[in-house]
């Protein structure tokens, strides 16, 4: 036997060894019973917040990549347009999701003087899911926004500590 | 409570909008998460940024299990005159820790 061969052998056999470990591992994770949002509930979630009034597309941006690595730690930011004066201001933000624990992200309250109606942060994505934001106007009227997010290596899944 | 880092700019124009970025660390544990023994790990989570600009209440975020250990948040504000801004962060222990920047308006 020569020594290409050989080391084609074992490097064959570190593949398969590694590709079974691999596949049990996915195996022992993925059986794990997970409490989840659903579309539903992130729409109940809504509907508190929102109420009777109809939403609106536009003036508000969700900002998040498109493609996620860590679940961990994913920047947003919400941006609307909006003059922010005391006639016209925005009121509230708030930012739900589908597949999370819980459909709530971060609500936040804003006035006339934050002067530029903006606010950005890091989250956690359990899933590939679609996010929602929601801004409330001081004339009482809703807008919203929502991207879908690809998240490969998803939080709240990591090993117990 | 924790390490807690606040970033406004030390002068600024009357009415400018100037950017305030917080961080505080923290576990923000969510509760979902199973420990060794396969009891959920109990929550504890900062659920609450309130922002005070001499005293007047200019910003406040509820924060959930979803936003990311060592919450970053920041947000915007009209620099109206000079003085302090104040930043209160609450826990679910109902613990506040308090950290406090000066601006000085021309």
């Amino acid at each position: 036997m020569t020594a290409n061969s050989m080391r084609g052998t074992r490097r064959g056999f570190l593949v398969g060894a590694t590709r079974l470990l691999g596949g049990l591992g996915v195996a022992a994770l993925l059986p794990r019973p997970e409490a989840r949002a659903t579309p539903a509930a992130m729409q109940a979630a809504i509907k508190q917040i929102v109420g009777e009034a109809s939403l609106r597309r536009g003036r508000i941006k969700l900002d998040v990549p498109p493609l996620v690595e860590n679940g961990n730690a994913v920047p947003l930011e919400v941006s609307v347009e909006s003059p922010m004066t005391e006639a016209d201001h925005v009121k509230a933000i708030h930012v739900f999701n589908e597949k999370n624990p819980q459909p709530h992200v971060i609500g936040v309250r804003l006035g006339p003087r934050a002067g530029r109606a903006s606010v950005a942060t890091r989250i956690r994505l359990a899933d590939t899911q679609k996010l929602v934001a929601v801004a409330e106007m001081s004339d009482g009227t809703f807008w919203t926004d929502d991207v879908e997010v690809v998240v490969t290596l998803a939080a709240c899944l990591e090993d117990p500590v | 409570m924790a390490r807690a880092l606040v970033n406004v700019p030390k002068t600024a124009k009357r009415g400018e909008v100037i950017a305030i970025k917080t961080l505080i660390s923290h576990v923000m544990e969510t509760g979902f998460r199973p420990s060794a023994t396969g009891v959920p790990i109990p929550r504890d989570i900062i659920n609450q940024l309130v922002c005070s600009y001499n005293g007047t209440e200019i910003f406040r975020a509820e924060l959930h299990p979803a936003i990311a250990a060592n919450p970053f948040i920041s947000f915007y504000t009209v620099a109206t005159e000079s003085g302090t801004l104040t930043f209160a962060w609450t826990d679910d222990g109902g613990e506040t820790q308090v950290q406090s920047a000066s601006i000085t308006v021309e």
